[in-house]
């Protein structure tokens, strides 16, 4: 509890910086912020059935954050993320299109989820091998396998997986209920999906400080020179890092599939991936409050969907507003880095 | 410490003035009946989605004690993460007892919130839910009988061109889409045989899908260099099958460039605003009647699950208290081609004149109506393939 007010109160500068740089483009666009603001908070937590909305779009956005804190401990950008979790989505529904006709869907609906790990780890691994043994920067190599990702998606969803009659980019055809993941109807919500993001919270956080694996990820990524000289093998590790980022990623795509969407379609991973980089470095790629910033963003998603209707704006501004608070820390960080620096010379 | 509990309490003092702020707007004024209404596309798209927006006002404007609650852009690639049952709740929490979702794309999501709100009315516009068996008892299904319009959208397109090469730009390809491109080549066929006298073999009619009912970048083709591509290879009409007004756009740049072409738009009546050199006409939705007649009915107590397919109103097609569909004509349409578009319309509101008469043939040469056979709506409504004569993809093939 004490870190989490610490930590709060240590990023008071960048909620400030950013919430007046919103507020700024909210009066130049000749809205009110209050009521902005108030719509956003009253969208996101001002029912239950709200909250439950926020926590849909928590649980892929913290499985996402999960993962790419191991790539991040080790000093990889995997901002493939993105295309892990489309990959994990187009396994997921492979996996489920073959329940269709069978009488076990329960079996299918976890092999499905299997499926969308082996998805996400795959197409992670190719972008960490370019990066071993080919020498390619893994940020070019995951935005290219993003794109790479979302061409196969909607080759099949045009092509092979089309409805029958039908061509459209809408999506496939919708899963029968018995292969969606059980959910509490009156509130709209998983609790498998939910145990899982916690679980990969918890393991995450135990993985990262109490195993061997976690000290070297964290050894490789402070000084992977020396790391290598102590008889680490850098390599071997990335490629770890990117098989677990990848595998959350994909657990994520299932998710959207299984309990959300309940078909493929392109936009199936919602951006939640280049979100949860963002969610990572706001939270200072600290476990125990990626939970909370991930909770806030996806309040500020969920919300913002109140500002086109009850105030007729855009609802980009989450948008603005979550691009804002990371710019912000990025800022301040190094403003505060500069001041010490300073104090120091004199 | 002390910065800090005041921090707090400044925190807990903002949230607490709001709430106090809202909570006064609840009171006096007698209780509106809410509809609330998701729109697939821009509120103001000058296509499809603002045809249903301004039935949404005229609804306003029409059946007094109402009032209207609109989202727009309601698709997985505008708004990531958010589902059509999720945009319910948030509507029926803030008080609409009606709710009407207005695409294709939107057909299972609305069905699932129906059967999750069974209290609330529901209408899905261009869809056979209840054809089909699948729609619960709080759910309607609407439409206009587009099909005239689309008729009478490809005679005028006929009359007008030059080259003999009509190009159509469609959405995505499923039943309603396959009708609507047929029911434009037969207003096309009739014009260019019992108007032109000419032979049907030499009308070209090319149809061209894009993937969804508008552009989304990266994911469908561009119905801009679809329509580029039409008045590049001699298509000098390019009649619109999608929500958005990008024919019209690029045909007033060909015409700047000195090309004589002509673009027909779709769906909403003011499409054709500011392209008086290139624009033919419009055949457009008018859901206003539409929507009064459910509406009407849901708070009356005399609702009934229902499928709706609205035609004309013959007397005036442009009748908007009384005509689902309509044919503005645009001021490019000569003088000429306009009588015989009038007179063409006439004729199809009398028993005489039928389109959709056999014999016609599928495009792979199987029968779709026999000699003299007139077709029923579940016919039409559920053709399986474009009509031999007709260029492109079908779908199934």
């Amino acid at each position: 509890m004490r870190k989490f007010i610490r930590y709060f109160f240590g990023i008071k500068l960048t909620l400030i910086a950013a919430f007046s740089f919103t507020t700024l483009i909210l009066l130049l666009s000749g809205a009110s912020p209050f009521a902005a603001y108030y719509h956003i908070f009253k969208g996101s937590l001002g029912s239950w059935i709200k909250f439950a909305h926020v926590i849909a779009a928590w649980i892929p956005l913290t499985l996402c954050a999960c993962g790419l804190l191991y790539t991040f401990r080790i000093g990889l950008w995997n901002i493939g993320v993105e295309g892990q979790m489309m990959m994990g989505s187009v396994f997921t529904t492979y996996a489920l299109r073959l329940g269709i006709e069978s009488h076990h869907p329960v079996l299918f609906l976890v092999l499905s989820f299997a499926a969308g790990l082996i998805g996400g780890g795959i197409w992670a691994l190719i972008a960490g091998f370019l990066k071993t043994k080919g020498g390619v920067n893994e940020i070019f190599a995951g935005l290219g396998l993003n794109f790479v990702a979302q061409g196969i998606i909607l080759w099949l969803i045009f092509g092979p997986w089309k409805r029958p009659g039908i061509a459209s980019m809408s999506g496939t055809a919708l899963f029968p209920p018995q292969l969606w993941m059980p959910y509490f109807s009156s509130i709209r919500l998983s609790p498998v999906a939910l145990s899982l993001a916690l679980i990969a919270v918890i393991l995450t956080a135990l993985m990262l400080r109490y195993t061997r694996i976690g000290l070297s990820l964290r050894a490789i990524g402070n000084n992977s020179h020396a790391a290598y000289l102590f008889g680490l093998k850098p390599g071997r590790y990335m490629l770890l890092a990117m098989i677990f980022a990848g595998g959350f990623a994909g657990l994520a795509g299932s998710i959207q599939v299984t309990g959300v969407y309940h078909r493929l379609l392109p936009a199936i991973s919602s951006n939640y991936g280049y979100l949860a980089l963002l969610v990572v470095m706001l939270a200072n790629y600290n476990v125990w409050i990626v939970p909370a910033v991930a909770l806030f963003f996806a309040c500020l998603n969920v919300g913002s969907i109140q500002l086109p209707m009850m105030l007729r704006l855009d609802s980009s501004l989450s948008g603005v507003i979550q691009g804002a608070l990371v710019l912000a820390t990025l800022a301040v960080h190094a403003w505060q880095i500069r001041s010490k620096d300073k104090k120091w010379v004199n | 410490m002390v910065k800090k509990t005041v921090l707090v309490l400044c925190i807990i003092c903002f949230f607490v003035s709001l709430s106090s702020i809202c909570s006064g707007k609840a009171f006096g004024a007698a209780k509106p009946y809410i509809f609330g209404l998701l729109l697939v596309g821009p509120y103001n798209d000058r296509g499809y989605s603002q045809s249903h927006y301004e039935g949404g006002k005229y609804v306003e404007k029409t059946v007094s004690g109402t009032k209207m609650l609109y989202i727009d852009k309601v698709n997985p690639g505008d708004r990531p993460g958010v589902t059509i049952p999720q945009l319910v709740d948030d509507m029926v929490e803030k008080g609409a007892r009606f709710i009407i979702a207005n695409s294709d794309d939107m057909k299972d999501g609305i069905r699932e919130a129906a059967f999750m709100h069974p209290d609330i009315y529901f209408v899905h516009c261009s869809g056979d839910d209840v054809l089909t068996g699948k729609a619960p008892k709080n759910l309607s299904n609407l439409f206009g009988r587009m099909e005239y319009g689309k008729m009478i959208a490809g005679f005028a397109a006929a009359l007008t061109t030059k080259t003999g090469k009509i190009g159509y730009l469609g959405p995505l390809i499923n039943e309603e889409t396959r009708r609507l491109a047929a029911s434009c080549y037969l207003g096309a066929k009739y014009a260019w045989e019992k108007v032109l006298k000419k032979n049907s073999n030499d009308l070209k009619f090319q149809v061209t899908w894009i993937g969804f009912w508008f552009n989304i970048p990266g994911v469908t083709a561009d119905p801009t260099q679809v329509a580029q591509n039409f008045f590049n290879t001699g298509y000098d009409v390019v009649v619109s099958g999608i929500d958005t007004t990008e024919n019209v756009v690029v045909a007033r740049q060909k015409r700047m460039q000195g090309k004589n072409v002509w673009a027909i738009p779709y769906d909403y009546e003011g499409a054709c605003e500011g392209a008086d050199d290139v624009c033919l006409g419009v055949p457009y939705f008018n859901w206003g009647p539409g929507y009064v007649r459910l509406i009407k009915a849901s708070k009356s107590g005399n609702w009934k699950s229902e499928w709706l397919w609205l035609d004309p109103d013959w007397k005036n097609i442009n009748d908007h208290d009384s005509s689902s569909i309509g044919f503005a004509a645009g001021p490019a349409l000569p003088s000429k081609a306009r009588q015989h578009t009038d007179d063409f319309i006439k004729r199809l509101g009398t028993d005489k004149l039928n389109l959709f008469k056999g014999p016609l043939y599928y495009q792979d040469g199987s029968v779709f109506l026999k000699e003299g056979e007139v077709a029923t709506d579940k016919k039409i409504w559920y053709m399986k393939q474009l009509l031999k004569g007709m260029a492109g993809q079908s779908g199934t093939l």
